[in-house]
């Protein structure tokens, strides 16, 4: 390397013919080197952010919301202080009776348990496919397009998302996360109407 | 009695091999590194689990802070270039070489276009500065958000919106937005997130 001549050192002895080190001092070399790191390190960012996607309706075609039926329809409502409000179906058309509204969060044990109960049946499905690609019985191409199926199934509960304007984004993107970690295909964001704000509120007090 | 001489031992260490590690490294950053991108404002993206990468190019970026203030910024700098000229035709607003020149170097900025003659003429060390993070008027009477996605859609066909928002962002705010892209008819967006991870046992 850069130490060809280590005899060099003598060259102050009298007398000696006069050997010219071929040795170089690294040292500034190195602490360049290490300047130039440090500057990289500092100004990289490794971690490319993540993104989520999301596709929301158009405005130009309104098109009617497509039929539900309402025993699976689950409205889940963002409310104020990381408060999740949920009910499943909708108004019982024979007795005129409401659907009873819970009050849970964003913990573990909240909202997301109430999802994969409602949703159990096509968790163990794409479970399953998941497994049949771990064992590479079948492709990744096929593993989507099959919990796309999964998930779009006529069964599948619909999750109505609505957020008050008390709720902040990361609610919004909290649900939006719980949609993927409990496989629900279907849901939207819609816009919360007066009753059910006016239910929440009798709730609260 | 012999004399007892003290070998001195050299204190010389051997730079080679760490000045081989260290450009090891510097090799590696280099190569590795993209640079973070200047942001007008400090935003805190909130976490999900979603683990979709966000293309480089072709993303027009709209950074929503916790206040609800909007900054705006597409990539490549002709691109930039050609929407400014698209907004200042749109607005009635001449925008000289110069100026064209600065706002293709400028990643992402929050302001009114009445100020833009101003903001650009600041050095980018002023522009950087609180007082200048005021935000692109996002209001129903004076929508100027709207024309600026407009603009960059004109611009590039093939453009990307990227919404990247404060955890602490209120809903509002972030409606308003969506709002105003589904107005446009712009109904494809990716939010911004960091990673988290998967929870086990469902």
């Amino acid at each position: 390397m850069a130490e060809l001549n280590t005899e060099g050192k003598g060259g102050k002895h009298k007398g000696k013919s006069k050997k010219v080190s071929t040795r170089v001092d690294l040292t500034p070399m190195v602490d360049l080197a290490f300047l130039l790191i440090t500057f990289f390190m500092l100004t990289t960012s490794m971690l490319k952010p993540q993104t989520m996607e999301l596709a929301m309706p158009s405005k130009d075609t309104p098109t009617d919301p497509p039929k539900l039926k309402q025993s699976l329809a689950v409205t889940v409502i963002l409310g104020k202080d990381n408060k999740v409000f949920y009910f499943f179906g909708a108004k019982d058309e024979k007795t005129g009776a409401d659907p009873k509204i819970e009050t849970t969060d964003f913990g573990p044990n909240g909202i997301r348990k109430v999802l994969l109960d409602r949703n159990r049946e096509i968790i163990v499905k794409v479970d399953e496919l998941r497994k049949q690609n771990a064992d590479r019985k079948i492709s990744d191409d096929t593993l989507k397009v099959r919990i796309n199926r999964e998930k779009s199934v006529k069964t599948a509960p619909m999750v109505l998302i609505k957020a008050t304007d008390d709720s902040s984004y990361k609610n919004l993107v909290d649900i939006l996360d719980e949609m993927m970690i409990c496989n629900i295909g279907k849901y939207a964001i819609i816009d919360i109407t007066p009753e059910d704000l006016a239910k929440i509120k009798t709730l609260n007090l | 009695m012999p004399k007892v001489k003290a070998k001195r031992k050299s204190t010389w260490v051997d730079m080679t091999a760490m000045c081989d590690m260290a450009f090891l490294l510097l090799t590696f950053f280099m190569l590795t590194s993209n640079f973070t991108v200047k942001e007008p404002i400090q935003v805190d993206t909130p976490s999900s689990i979603s683990e979709i990468k966000i293309p480089e190019t072709n993303i027009m970026k709209v950074i929503v802070d916790k206040d609800g203030k909007v900054f705006f910024g597409i990539d490549g700098q002709e691109k930039r270039i050609s929407l400014l000229e698209k907004i200042g035709e749109a607005y009635k607003i001449n925008f000289t070489q110069k100026e064209k020149h600065e706002f293709s170097l400028v990643t992402s900025f929050g302001q009114p276009l009445e100020k833009m003659k101003a903001y650009l003429a600041l050095t980018p060390e002023q522009r950087d500065l609180k007082e200048n993070a005021v935000g692109i008027p996002t209001d129903s009477l004076n929508n100027q958000f709207k024309d600026w996605v407009r603009a960059a859609r004109a611009v590039n066909r093939e453009i990307k919106i990227a919404i990247k928002a404060d955890q602490k962002t209120p809903y509002p705010k972030i409606k308003n937005v969506m709002n105003t892209l589904q107005d446009l008819n712009e109904c494809r967006f990716n939010l911004i997130t960091s990673l988290e991870e998967v929870p086990k046992n469902l």
